[in-house]
Parts: C-alpha cells; structure tokens; sequence
C-alpha cells in the first residue's frame, strides 16, 4: 500500500465536509431521483461528495449469497479505493451501506483480511447519508417547510440490522423522524418502522413482496401518513412499484406515496418537486404534496 | 515434625519413610514421628504428648491444607501448652500427592522440599495474642421490605435493639403492592399488615421512615452510621394520622406506590394500611413549595396560590413548614441489608412499543389494579378506556434471559406470578381469555408446578412456547404477534390488554450503598454474598449481613428465609461480650514508614488510617479489626516498613533461601 494513501488525521471523524461517495447500481438506474436528490441536497448543505473513482459491485444479494470471501472481497475493493481517496465513504443505499459496513467490520478481523486479499489496513470510516445529516442537525436550520406533512419514516431491515453495523436502534429507530421533524413535518410514531418489505423477492414470491408491503402501507395509512418515506431503493421499489398490485385478498386496496427521505429534504431546502424529480414514482406523491402547499 | 499419611492420600503416593528420615536431619528438628491420621484424637495426642516429652516449643505438621485443619492443630498445640501460632502446616496432599499422583519419586522429593520450607518458617514464628473488642449489640437494618422486617423482628425478639432505615414514606417494601400471592392465593396485605404494625410497634424496634443510610464508618461490632431523616414537614410526634389532610390536600399527582395508574395528593401516605399511618409532604409537588420556590427566585407574573390548606385543618398543629433534613449519628454492632429490587423499565423494548401504548403494562401494575385498595378498587380495567379486557396476553422474560438488553439472569418470580395472574383474571371475570407467551416455564418449588398446571387446566391459560417479536396499536386492540415454536408457526393475538412480566433487578443507589459498606455487588448490581452455598447471607465485610431480593431474584418464602437466617446471625454475633480478632495482620514499623500512604490506596478492607506523631509526621496505622491480613499492603510498601504477622518477611525470605541451603 502506497504511504500517501493513508488519509490524514483531520479528514477522518465528525466535523469534516468532504466524502466520498458511493452511489451504487440501483442509484445509478432504478433509483435515479433517490441519487439526483442526495447531491441536491449535499450541495445545499456544504457537504462535499466526491464519486469514488471506478467503484465497482458492493456484491449485494449475490456475492454474499454465494461466497464468504466474495462478499468481504467484492466491497473490499471500493473500501481500499476509499482510503487511497482519504475522506470518509457515504452512500445512499441501504444495501451498500450494509455490505460495505459489514466488509469493513469483517476486514477488522486479520484472518478474513487475509483470505480478501489485501482490502487496505487502514479503512475509512463507511456511513450511510442518513447518518451524515444526522451530524449536522444542528447546523440545519429548523424550518416549518414541511409543516403540516404527516410522515412515517421506513428504515427497513439493513439500516439496523445486525447490531454491529447499525445506525440506529433496531425497533424504534429515530435518525430519520429527527430529520423529518427538524424540517417541519410530522414523523409519525408507528410499529412498521423495520419491518420486512420483501426485499429481494419481487421477481421470485410477488406474492410475498406484496402481502409484506402491504402490511407496512396499510399501517402507514392507519396512523393518518400522507407518505412513507424511505432510505431505501430496495424498500422504495417494493413499497412504490408493488402497491397496484396489492389489496385484493389481503384485505383493501391502499395508496400511499413512497418517497426517499432526500426528496423531503429537498423540498425543505426550497428544491421543485421536479428538480427532485418527485413526478418518477408509481404513486403519484404530488397530489398529497400539494393538498399542502408543498408542490 | 509430624508427618501424616492421610491414610493412603498421601502415603500412597509419597514415600512417608524417606520424610521422616529427611526430616530428621534438618536444623533444629528435635523430634520427627508419622501417623496414620494425625488429625484423629489418637493422632492429636500424639503431638501433645511430644510436645511434653521432649520440651517441643514450636510444631511442623505435614498433612492436608491449612483450610482443612489449622485451627484443630492450633487446639491441640494449645492445649499442651504452646502459643497456638507457633504452628506451621505443610501441605504435602492438596499441594503434592494429589497433583502428582503418577510421579511417586518426584511427589517425595517436593514432600521433602515443602517440609523444609515449613521448618525454615517454623523456627521464626513469634507467639501471637488474638485481641478482644467490645461490641455494641444493636443492629441496623437498611430497607424495609418483607427482608428487613423480617430480620428485623427475629432480632428484636432475640432481646437485641435494631433500627431500621426505610427510605420511602412507609414500610412494606413491593410485598405491600402486591395482591395476592402463589402459591396458595393468600392475600398479601393480610399477611403482611400484622407483621409491620408488629414492627412498628415493638419496644426493641425504632423506625426511621423516609431516612437514608449517609455514610459507615468502623468495623463489625462498632459500626458508626449517619442517616439522613428527610425533612416530612409533618410532626409525626404530634400527628395522629387522622387523614383530615390527605383528603383535602387539592394537589394531585400520580402515585408511585400505584406505579402512575392512580393518583395521591402532595401530603399523602402511600396506602391506607401504610406504617407509619402518618403523611409526609412531597416537597416537589407541593403548591405551597412551589409558591415559596416562585417568590425565592424573584420570577414575575403570577404567584402560585399559598394554599397551606393541610396546616389549616390539621387538628394537633403538626405541620411544620421549618422542618429540615436531620442527621443522626447511631452506633451498631451489626448491620443488615435488605434494600430489595425495582422492575426492568420496558421503555428499551422498542418492539413492545417502548412504553407508549398504554394497554401494555408491567406484571406489578395488574397487580395494583387487582388489589381492592388500589387505583381501580380492584377492578381490571384498561388504562386507555376503563374497559374489561376480555383477552389477556402475558409476555414473560421482558427484562429477564435477554443478554441483547444486558440481562442474562432469570428473574425466578415471574412464571408464577403470571399463572397467578391468569388464575385472579378468570376468577375476576369468567369471559377473561389469558395467553401466556414462555421461554420456559421455571416452576420449582413446593407445590409450584402444581399451581401452573391448574391455571392451564383448570383456568384455560393458553401456553404458548416463544417469545412476541411485535406488539402495535390497531384501532382499540392491541396486535401481538409471536411464535408458537412447539408447532412452528408465528402467532397474532387481538388482545386488549398486554402484561409485560418485566424482570427484577436491584434497587436504585445500591452501588453507593455498597460503597460506603464495603460490600461487593456482581455485574448486575446485585449485592455478593460470602460464599453462594455456605454463606449465602453473610458479606466479605464482617457485621454486614444480606437478606432478600438485594442478593438476587427470590420469591417470598425464601425472603423471609434469609431475613430470619440473617437475623440469626446477628443474633449469634451478639451472643458473645467480647468479638475475638485474628492477630495475623499487618504492623507498621514507624521507624521506617515514611508517611507515603501507598498502603492505604492498596487496602482493600479500608483498614489502613493515618497517624500523626508527636513531631507532626505522618505516618501510616493499621486498624487490626478491619484488616484482614492479606499482605497487599506489605508487598506494596516502598520501605518494607509494613510486615505481616504470622507470614513476616524475614520468615519468607528464610522459606525462600531453606530451598538452596
Ligand atoms: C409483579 C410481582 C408479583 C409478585 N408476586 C409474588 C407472589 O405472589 N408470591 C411471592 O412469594 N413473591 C412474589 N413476588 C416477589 C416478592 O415481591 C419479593 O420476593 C419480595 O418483595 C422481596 O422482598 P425484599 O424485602 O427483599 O425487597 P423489597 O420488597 O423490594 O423491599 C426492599 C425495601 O428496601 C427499601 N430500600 C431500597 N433501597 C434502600 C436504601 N438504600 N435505603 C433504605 N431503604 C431502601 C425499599 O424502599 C423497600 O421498601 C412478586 C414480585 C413481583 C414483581
């Protein structure tokens, strides 16, 4: 390992505005809004992101699903390009978050980091976005831009699960209502915060993703949200792109907006819905956006 | 020299013969003879009469450890006529043929090696005098839970005076919150009442309520103790308890003695059978607090109003707004603890709603609810509507078998408190369904198991084996999911009611409690007995004595057990007039000490003070009751200035270099 890579000490820990930043497949494609908004909003906030150069798989569902060392070694990879680059890794998606964490945590471990290869001795510290605002709460000024929105925050499984990668609390967690309720709107307490969406089995069990999802809106709905918001393309993609097709047996139909945490926040910061790209989603948000004066 | 077989434990391995032959030859052995069991009466008076025969002025047995049969050979030494410390034992069976079973040469060559060492050790022994201190025969009970009324009782009928030290406003301890109890369903307060107006009102007996223990000094026999009595506001000389106060006191707050289902006033007592039957002010609460905190701090706007309207009615005159925090300095012999325990808080349980849905309550609310004296009158009802509920669940182990919440251990009670729950609910109201959500069902205990099975067969208490993954509002039910693992099959349950048996652990301040007495507390807080079989309620610190659920989860019986077992302890204590103290402890040589008090910080047993000399130096002082004789402090001192009776220096260099010579 070259000796310049090492990152200098002040770049490391809280307090600095420069990351790099792993965007990951579903970001690039699928999840386009959930990208265009995090940048959006960084910018706005002085928080620098840097595209780590040449990023590569985080290996999520598969590699892990296949082979131990592929799963350490696929994230391996962009965690040793992280700390060439020297600034703290954040990502967006849940799923690369996980991977990535867990490779780093896994990596700590002398025996596995010799089976990966050599991933780099000096790993930088892997943060989810949700994360990184969270920080710097304080600087962001409390505003009522969203007031009047009632929202329930889904963090899903793999923000807060297992212990030793999560961000939060895994039952109740609070990062995302904190944000929300910073920015005006009302986070909405409800039991589904981690529940299962179904997470990789849309293509396989349909039927699983739905009547797990539609468990998750249906309780979204009861507590009176206007939205669900995600942090999450996994999540979103289950909860968004299945709900036409849910209801029927599992009880009545339900139509909730699924949209990702950046995209509130975005609109919070003075951004267009469309600028944010809030018109990309199977359920359309801006209705109930607007029967609030917020688009 | 006194060379023992052990019967074949240790001849059957050392070669007893080459011992003895060894042992004749060494410097200043004048008589060397082995026995078959030297420890036997036969084996005894063998050493008493060599000791005559042959002028022996000090004695080397060789035979098992120090632990087994010191003090029989210290006797038998005695009774010939010996100082009992001229004695020194060599372990040639723990420390050699047992260990080296399979090595009969080398067993006999470290048999000679540990004799010789002994021998060294033996001929430097100084004559020892046990000392003789008086004791005060009074105790001191801290908490006043069905533990320490208990202990405090059997003292105070073995003829010996004790205070006890409660720091609520009434004595009764979480017995008194109780309703019924397993496994026979007697009433709690029927029990209990009679035991505490027993206490109350016995002459050897003082009650100090609302009073904290402040701080310990000295050792067993002479204990030194402040305690704080909190300020009640009330005179409790004159007050005669007749309630005109309490019942028109027009602040209102919730109660903690109904854990917040119902409410009291500011002057309260915390149930109507509560001892003393007399009220203290809760000064936070109180409007007339309030409105002198409000005028004290120069606020403007709007005063509080001034109310005093308990000092208004109050027939005999006894409220006293001066009344002040008092200290009281006592003087014990021995001291009890038997501060109990208080509920895990559910609030770190996310998946059960952290504590926010209000039909999710604790194992000790129903039992609140189910007591015809409490918020309810003893009507089960749902906090959130007054409803009936008709389906129950009980969630066992919350708090309790859950290393992901930092409670590994088993809170023992809550099993059965739940098959007593399932049983009050159906005979409160026959359409009540219970569901009973287990890890496993720990029923030990006469007539236990017994009481289980009739909530499930003759009660209808469904048993479910797993644990609830969710609990959720859904409209006026509450959803409980879970597993059935004995069918392997997740589980929902409408209920309207959720009882949480949330588990026990020990009472706030206790590890400052246990600070100041010097007693040890394991990783969960709760108080270390000496020894977990043998000396289940005594302490490493001499005079301190544990009773009850301080010690760790127990029901009643076994309370009220160690509560009477440590009151025979102290009662045994205070049996004798003088408490005789092991002479093996540290000295300090003044010559040497140079004041620099690194034997202090090391001390264990806080047993080591300062003196100041007639020049004004200052100079390390053992206090020989509190030490303990484990030699930290000798090894620590810089200038050898510190020696250990009965293990000096001098006598284990001579062990030491015995080994070359
Ligand atoms: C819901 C529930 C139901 C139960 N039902 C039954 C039952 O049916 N049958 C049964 O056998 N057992 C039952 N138990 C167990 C029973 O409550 C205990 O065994 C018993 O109360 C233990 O008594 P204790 O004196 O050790 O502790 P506690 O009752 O806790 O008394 C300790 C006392 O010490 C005081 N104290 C604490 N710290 C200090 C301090 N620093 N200074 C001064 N005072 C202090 C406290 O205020 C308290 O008054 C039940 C327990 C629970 C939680």
């Amino acid at each position: 390992m070259k000796q310049e890579a090492r990152a200098p000490s002040e770049k490391r820990g809280g307090g600095q505005n420069t990351f790099s930043y792993y965007p990951g497949c579903a970001l690039k494609s699928s999840a386009r809004e959930y990208d265009i908004s995090a940048r959006l909003c960084c910018e706005s906030l002085g928080i620098e992101l840097r595209e780590l150069a040449d990023w590569t798989c985080c290996g999520a569902s598969s590699a892990h699903a296949t082979s131990d060392v592929l799963a350490v070694a696929l994230p391996g990879k962009d965690l040793h390009a992280a700390s060439e680059a020297g600034y703290p890794l954040v990502t967006a998606c849940a799923m690369c978050f996980s991977r990535l964490k867990i490779a780093a945590h896994e990596t700590a471990d002398m025996a596995t980091r010799t089976l990966a290869g050599d991933v780099s001795g000096n790993i930088v510290p892997v943060m989810h976005l949700l994360e990184v605002i969270d920080s710097r709460l304080a600087s962001l000024v409390p505003n009522k831009g969203l007031a009047g929105l009632k929202v329930a925050c889904f963090y899903g499984c793999l923000l807060v699960r297992p212990k030793a990668v999560a961000i939060d609390d895994a039952e109740n967690p609070q990062v995302m209502d904190r944000l929300m309720r910073t920015i005006g709107a009302e986070p909405m307490p409800w039991a589904f915060k981690t529940e299962c969406c179904g997470a990789g089995l849309p293509l396989a069990r349909p039927d699983i993703v739905r009547r797990l999802s539609h468990r998750i809106l249906l309780s979204a709905a009861a507590v009176g949200a206007d939205c669900v918001a995600v942090a999450c393309p996994e999540c979103h993609a289950n909860l968004d792109m299945h709900q036409a097709g849910m209801g029927g047996k599992h009880g009545g139909e339900v139509r909730v907006p699924v949209v990702y945490f950046t995209q509130l926040l975005g609109l919070s910061l003075g951004f267009s819905p469309y600028e944010l790209h809030l018109d990309r989603h199977m359920v359309d948000p801006l209705p109930a956006l607007s029967s609030k004066g917020l688009a | 020299m006194f060379v023992c077989h052990c019967g074949t434990n240790i001849a059957g391995v050392v070669d007893i013969a080459r011992v003895v032959e060894a042992a004749k030859r060494m410097p200043q052995v004048v008589y060397v003879s082995d026995n078959k069991y030297t420890c036997s009466d036969p084996g005894q008076g063998s050493i008493k009469n060599a000791i005559g025969e042959h002028k022996l002025d000090r004695v080397v047995v060789s035979a098992c450890s120090p632990r087994m049969h010191e003090k029989t050979f210290r006797k038998a030494v005695a009774q010939a006529g010996l100082n009992p410390y001229m004695l020194e034992i060599a372990n040639i069976r723990e420390h050699d043929s047992w260990v080296h079973a399979f090595d009969k040469e080398g067993a006999t060559a470290k048999a000679i090696e540990l004799v010789r060492l002994a021998v060294a050790k033996v001929s430097r022994d100084a004559q020892l005098h046990a000392r003789q201190i008086g004791l005060t025969k009074r105790a001191l009970v801290i908490g006043g839970g069905i533990a320490g009324i208990q202990a405090a009782l059997d003292i105070a009928n073995s003829g010996h005076e004790v205070v006890v030290v409660e720091r609520e406003a009434t004595i009764g301890g979480r017995m008194a919150q109780v309703d019924k109890t397993f496994p026979t369903l007697d009433c709690s307060a029927c029990i209990l009442s009679p035991k505490m107006v027993e206490l109350s009102s016995h002459p050897r007996v003082t009650l100090l309520t609302y009073a904290e223990v402040v701080s310990v000094k000295g050792f067993l026999g002479n204990f030194e103790v402040e305690i704080r009595q909190k300020a009640r506001k009330v005179d409790h000389a004159s007050c005669t308890g007749c309630g005109t106060c309490w019942q028109k006191c027009p602040e209102k707050v919730k109660s903690d003695f109904d854990l917040g289902l119902g409410e009291r006033t500011a002057i309260y007592i915390p149930f109507p059978q509560a001892v003393p039957p007399k009220p203290v002010i809760d000064l936070e609460s109180c409007r007339y607090m309030k409105y002198l905190a409000f005028t004290a701090s120069g606020a403007e706007g709007k005063k509080p109003p001034q109310c005093r309207i308990c000092e208004k009615l109050c027939p005999t005159g006894s409220i006293d707004w001066e009344q002040k925090d008092k200290i009281l300095t006592e003087k014990f012999g021995a001291i009890v603890v038997a501060t109990g325990f208080k509920t895990f808080d559910h609030s770190a349980y996310g998946e059960y709603g952290a504590g926010a849905y209000p039909d999710v309550i604790t194992g000790l609310q129903l039992e609140r609810m189910m007591s015809a004296s409490g918020p309810t009158g003893g009507e089960v009802r749902r906090p959130s509507d007054g409803a009936h509920p008709k389906t129950v669940v009980f969630v066992s182990c919350v708090g309790s078998r859950d290393e992901a919440k930092g409670r590994a251990y088993c809170s023992k009670v809550c099993c059965m408190y739940i098959a007593k729950h399932a049983i009050m609910l159906k005979e409160h109201d026959p359409e009540v369904q219970s569901f009973v959500f287990y890890i496993d069902i720990r029923a030990g205990g006469k007539g236990y198991e017994e009481f289980v099975r009739r909530a499930q067969e003759e009660y209808g208490a469904i048993y479910l084996r797993g644990r609830v993954s969710k609990i959720y509002q859904e409209g006026r039910k509450l959803k409980v999911l879970g597993e059935d693992s004995l069918i392997g099959r997740p589980v929902e349950i409408d209920a309207d009611l959720v009882v949480l048996a949330t588990g026990i652990e020990p009472s706030t301040g206790v590890v400052d409690l246990a600070q100041r007495l010097s007693i040890s507390y394991d990783t969960d807080r709760f108080l270390v007995e000496a020894h977990p079989k043998l000396r289940p309620v005594e302490t490493q610190t001499d005079g301190v004595f544990l009773a009850g659920v301080c010690i760790g989860p127990k029901d009643i019986p076994e309370t009220v057990a160690q509560g009477s077992a440590a009151a025979a302890k102290v009662a045994a204590l205070f049996s004798q007039e003088y408490i005789t103290t092991d002479p093996m402890t540290a000295t300090v040589d003044l010559m040497k000490c140079t004041g620099c008090m690194l034997c202090a910080q090391v001390c264990p047993f806080k047993a080591i003070g300062s003196q100041t000399m007639r020049d004004g130096k200052v100079l390390a002082n053992v206090n020989e009751s509190l030490c303990k004789g484990c030699g930290l402090c000798a090894a620590a001192c810089r200038g050898k200035a510190i020696d250990l009776r009965g293990f000096t220096n001098q006598q284990l260099l001579a062990e030491v270099t015995s080994l070359w010579q």
